[in-house]
């Protein structure tokens, strides 16, 4: 019989409970989405759990692990949700199914599961539709023009990642912040990455928006387009990707901010967040290894 | 007098469980029949036994004597026979024996002739320390360390703030919480002979905000004896509050430097319990042979029934004072010495209270979920006190790379376990920094060995090539004198 070693108390729930938690705070938008654009979404979402989940269980079959654990920890399911909600909510089954697959196989479990990944995985499966399948990522949803914006021409009108526009995003999105904020007081993220995320794309969208009122977009806007608030509260603060200093996050989500603005606005494609997420991912280590506490007992 | 605090980074709001053990006043543990008294109870080298089997001790009386500087001698818990010196359990988280003598009681509890030093005022502060040291007195905190080393500041040392730690911030220990309730008196006047010994400046008494009734006893202990130049202070109940470092934070702001001693910063902190101790010593030339011990147990289901505290003579098997309240050690539970969050299991209860034994904890053999992989969600980070980076100690701990891990300042983390016990993915992180830091230490070890080793085989090549080239400088010095002996030989031929 082994006797594990002090600490006897465990004061903190499980990652599943950190999972949980994440998918509860994400429901009320979800529930806002279905009520403004029917079920779509909904079947989307329940489709690429199923999948993650498979996908998971296969992958850690071949890879002689443990199913249980891994399978109840509950990450699989929210890269899913997360990256369903980032498709367009017409998207046909097969790309909701490559995209969770990719995620899932490629951008998880062959770079070590849980824990071991480097890349935001629901970020990758998107890019992958993305650059794979263009046409169809932007297919169902008629362009259109937002008035005084020549950026509406490059930003589709993919509900989550292009931008609002129409009648229903104030209240998903409203509702995504609320449960991103009930995150932060559940301890489940800090509000680190969240705040320098928006602060940085507000800053930016202010300088410029100042600069030239007609070229360029108000911070307002780009804060209330779909992705920066699910972004900000929950893509960029997977804590697996992101950095892991109190620091070092305040660094990580202002350049997600800067980058999301700057691809947003001057880059090919219609939302930056992804790339911008993906971005900072390959920046994190380096952030890490820069801003690491003062020591407890070292004056500088 | 509002007193400014200070803040320590990270720590924790843990679940205190002291009322289940406060409510009953603290009683003497029943005299059990044979003591078992480990030769090594505090840091530093074991004491050398001066009695035999089959000896005659008196209570009090010295039974082995310090060896080296950092020692201190052990006394006879109670009066009885000596019935041998041998191999015994010992609370220690490896669970192994170490050479114990053990005493029979013979149930009269007879003092041997006690040399109280009513006016130690007189003493210089170094007599003082020496019969401290004869006393046997050890830091009761936990640690252990010879008191009067830590009373001896060393020359051009000022000595500004002495700092009695009454916080107990672990969840379930209320030793001194009791001590201060019911002793603050000899707290107090213990206070004062440590503050003689070391001519601090200014003395402050910390204590946990979530002990009220102390806190109260002390500051009324203070004003009877009209000592308004020391100070009580609350500090805010947050876990590892009495941690040195932090507490020592807490009350004056200042950070004890990596490496360092508090002393190097003008501080010098004891634990009440110890001041207590020296008082016993000095006003009583008691030695210290029993202490407070808290009996209790965590979790639902069986355990210990009438958790308290007791006073309890050292060397009294843990099993018998667990069974003294009510407990009964059922399988599927398990004995902890110390607290939940730095405390170790007993391997066996026939192990006996040492001097640093603070608490006996019963509870339910934890069913620890399987731990996965860090998923760096950084919940260690804010709950470090030493503002370390739990997680990337981790990593390299379990990776091997031990020179990472000293990167990452290893050797300042406390083991305090404040990360461990937030970890969603239930990591026993202190175990991998402890593994760590024993792999360090071996490795030095080694490399001491090895540089010794290198040096005494460097040192002997040298000496045989001295030896060589001194052969070779006879022998040329002989060739040479022979060729000069033959030269004027020649000479003479010719
Ligand atoms: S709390 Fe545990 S899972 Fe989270 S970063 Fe620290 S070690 Fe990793
Ligand atoms: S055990 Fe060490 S690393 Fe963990 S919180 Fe305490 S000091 Fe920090």
């Amino acid at each position: 019989m082994s006797t594990p070693s002090s600490p006897y108390v465990h004061t903190a729930g499980s990652v599943t409970t950190v999972m949980l938690r994440v998918i509860y705070a994400l429901l009320p938008g979800i529930a806002a989405y279905v009520w403004f654009f029917g079920w779509g979404v909904a079947v989307n979402i329940v489709f690429a759990v199923v999948v993650a989940l498979v996908c998971e269980a296969g992958m850690l079959a071949l890879r002689g692990r443990p199913l249980k654990p891994f399978l109840l920890d509950g990450s699989a399911a929210v890269t899913a949700v997360l990256l369903a909600l980032a498709l367009p909510s017409l998207a046909p089954w097969w790309m909701t199914l490559i995209g969770t697959a990719f995620a899932i196989i490629i951008a998880k479990q062959l770079y070590g599961g849980l824990g071991f990944n480097p890349f935001n995985p629901a970020m990758i499966g998107y890019v992958v539709l993305l650059i794979s399948f263009p046409r169809e990522m932007t297919l169902w949803l008629a362009p259109e023009m937002v008035s005084g914006h020549s950026m509406g021409e490059t930003m589709s009108t993919n509900p989550i990642f292009g931008h609002l526009g129409g009648k229903g995003w104030e209240w998903i999105n409203g509702l995504f912040l609320l449960g991103g904020l009930w995150l932060i007081y559940k301890k489940v993220i800090s509000w680190h990455i969240p705040v320098t995320v928006l602060g940085s794309l507000a800053l930016m969208a202010a300088v410029y928006f100042l600069i030239d009122r007609d070229l360029y977009a108000s911070p307002l806007f780009h804060l209330f387009s779909g992705a920066a608030i699910l972004g900000a509260f929950f893509i960029a603060t997977d804590p697996v990707t992101a950095s892991t200093t109190p620091r070092g996050r305040l660094y990580y989500g202002a350049g997600i901010g800067v980058f999301t603005y700057i691809i947003r606005t001057w880059g090919g494609y219609p939302d930056g967040i992804a790339f911008a997420v993906l971005l900072m991912n390959m920046a994190a280590p380096m952030i890490d290894y820069y801003t690491r506490p003062r020591v407890f007992g070292h004056k500088d | 007098m509002k007193q400014k605090l200070w803040r320590f980074p990270g720590g924790l709001h843990l679940a205190g469980h002291k009322s289940e053990s406060t409510s009953v006043p603290v009683t003497k543990a029943r005299l059990p029949n044979r003591l078992v008294l480990p030769l090594q109870q505090h840091i530093g080298e074991p004491a050398k036994p001066l009695v035999a089997p089959g000896d005659r001790v008196l209570k009090g009386q010295m039974i082995a004597a310090a060896s080296g500087y950092v020692s201190v001698p052990l006394h006879a818990p109670t009066s009885g026979t000596v019935i041998e010196i041998a191999e015994y359990p010992i609370p220690h988280p490896s669970g192994l024996s170490a050479p114990c003598i053990v005493i029979e009681s013979d149930g009269t509890d007879k003092w041997c002739e006690r040399r109280p030093l009513a006016h130690y005022q007189t003493l210089e502060p170094s007599a003082l320390r020496n019969v401290l040291r004869e006393a046997g007195i050890v830091g009761l905190g936990g640690a252990g360390f010879p008191t009067f080393i830590k009373l001896n500041p060393g020359p051009d040392r000022k000595v500004d703030t002495l700092i009695l730690n009454g916080a107990e911030c672990e969840p379930y220990i209320t030793c001194d919480d009791m001590l201060m309730r019911e002793r603050a008196d000899e707290i107090v006047a213990g206070l004062a002979i440590m503050r003689h010994a070391l001519q601090a400046a200014h003395c402050i008494i910390g204590i946990e905000d979530n002990k009220p009734d102390a806190c109260a006893a002390i500051a009324q202990a203070l004003r009877k004896v009209g000592m308004i130049d020391m100070r009580v202070m609350q500090v805010p109940t947050r876990y590892p509050a009495g941690g040195e470092k932090q507490l020592i934070q807490v009350l004056t702001g200042k950070e004890v430097p990596s490496n360092g001693l508090p002393i190097h910063i003008g501080i010098v902190c004891h634990n009440v319990a110890t001041a207590a101790a020296v008082y016993r010593a000095i006003m009583h030339g008691e030695p210290l042979i029993a202490r407070y011990v808290t009996i209790t147990s965590a979790g639902t289901g069986a355990g210990v029934h009438a958790p308290r505290n007791l006073e309890v003579l050292f060397g009294t098997p843990m099993r018998e004072l667990i069974e003294q309240c009510s407990g009964a050690l059922t399988p599927g539970f398990q004995t902890i010495m110390g607290g939940p969050m730095m405390g170790f299991a007993v391997h066996d209860t026939a192990a006996p209270v040492i001097k640093t034994t603070h608490c006996v904890l019963v509870t339910q053999q934890a069913t620890t979920a399987p731990a996965l992989p860090c998923i760096r969600c950084g919940a260690c980070v804010e709950a470090c006190p030493a503002s370390l980076l739990p997680q990337q100690l981790y990593w390299h701990a379990r990776a091997k790379e031990f020179d990472k891990t000293q990167d990452y300042n290893l050797f300042d983390c406390i083991e305090c376990g404040a990360c461990a016990a937030v970890c969603p993915s239930n990591i026993p992180l202190v175990q991998y920094y402890r593994y760590a830091k024993g792999e360090i230490w071996t490795r030095e070890r080694e490399k001491q060995k090895a540089d010794v080793a290198r040096q005494r085989h460097e040192f002997r090549l040298a000496r045989l090539a001295q030896e060589k080239a001194d052969r070779e400088a006879r022998h040329a010095e002989k060739k040479a004198a022979l060729a000069l002996k033959q030269a004027q030989q020649e000479e003479k031929i010719h």
